[in-house]
């Protein structure tokens, strides 16, 4: 859709729909070779049209050369093709980009949250997200933890 | 060194401190059982090694040989079996804080907790969704010790403040207590 310089870097900006085969060209065509992931997050700006964006850079080892794929993604349909076929060190950052902003990496092979509790409610890195959590909510795990520490004198557990 | 008045046999018994007196050339010393049992426990804490964070480099720097925690009787041991301490050094995120539980729940009475840095007693900078502000909220907590990290020398005065808390204690070896 657009191609931005900025200092030397080269980032390209696409729809999503065809990113695999686009990445898979880029993989595989000898004169690029696009053989290093070095990094794949994703972006939330609120606002706009397309909401979140997920961001690819990628790395030639053999020519050492680096391009940016930014793949722009709506609010109401979070989701993109998994690359993990391609590089497979994508699959830890997909789960990643999965836990903190909700979008749906399709054709991933173990799509689970990363680094909150499974069953944490919520995309904690979403601009709508407060910073303390939701109003009110706590994790059921944290709660009930605290309600055992409320026990500890029954125990005798003293301090 | 106070001379007492009263005797045995022929020998005076000696006060030397509040609670502890010896009777001069008997090898004997009279003292409460809680004094001698508080000294025995202050003076062996061996604490959980359980880093978080950053701070836990600095508990390893004061376990270490510049500022031995060895001299303390201080041993630092891999199993919550066979600590006496847990010492959360660290930013403690709501997603561990069931297994820092678990493992103060593991260790065997009387065991002591210490709240290592500022993220331990209070969460810090860290005022989020994923973090326990002050790990207080689900252990009970007897030192706090502050800083970001503490240095050696504040986490080695937290330890102090500790044993003086021991050796206060009444009756604790007591199932009557």
């Amino acid at each position: 859709m657009d191609i931005t310089h900025f200092r030397d870097q080269v980032s390209v900006i696409l729809k999503r729909d065809r990113i695999v085969d686009i990445c898979r060209y880029l993989h595989d065509e000898p004169q690029i070779c696009m053989d290093y992931l070095s990094d794949l997050c994703s972006v939330d700006y609120p606002g706009r049209r397309l909401r979140f964006e997920v961001v690819y850079n990628l790395y030639s080892i053999k020519y050492r050369h680096r391009i940016r794929l930014r793949a722009l993604i709506p609010e109401d349909d979070p989701s993109i093709q998994s690359v993990v076929s391609i590089w497979a060190g994508a699959n830890w950052h997909e789960r990643e980009a999965y836990d903190m902003y909700g979008i749906v990496f399709k054709g991933h092979p173990d799509l689970r949250r990363i680094l909150m509790p499974e069953d944490w409610d919520g995309f904690p890195l979403r601009k709508d997200y407060p910073l303390k959590g939701p109003e009110g909510w706590e994790w059921k795990g944290f709660e009930e933890l605290k309600e055992l520490h409320k026990h500890d004198d029954e125990w005798s557990i003293k301090s | 060194m106070e001379e007492g008045g009263a005797k045995v046999g022929m020998r005076k018994i000696v006060k030397v401190d509040e609670g502890i007196k010896i009777i001069p050339g008997a090898n004997t010393i009279i003292t409460t059982l809680d004094k001698l049992i508080n000294w025995g426990r202050k003076s062996s804490i061996w604490p959980m090694t359980f880093g978080l964070a950053c701070c836990a480099i600095e508990m390893m720097a004061t376990g270490a040989s510049h500022y031995d925690l060895d001299r303390f009787g201080i041993i630092f041991r891999a199993s919550p079996r066979q600590a006496d301490l847990l010492i959360v050094a660290g930013t403690v995120t709501k997603k561990i804080a069931p297994i820092v539980r678990r493992v103060y729940d593991q260790m065997p009475e009387p065991r002591y907790v210490m709240a290592m840095g500022s993220c331990a007693s209070s969460g810090g900078i860290f005022n989020t969704y994923s973090v326990v502000q002050g790990c207080d909220e689900f252990l009970p907590v007897d030192v706090y010790v502050p800083g970001c990290p503490p240095r050696p020398e504040a986490l080695m005065e937290g330890i102090l403040k500790l044993q003086e808390k021991m050796q206060r204690e009444y009756f604790r070896w007591s199932p009557l207590r």
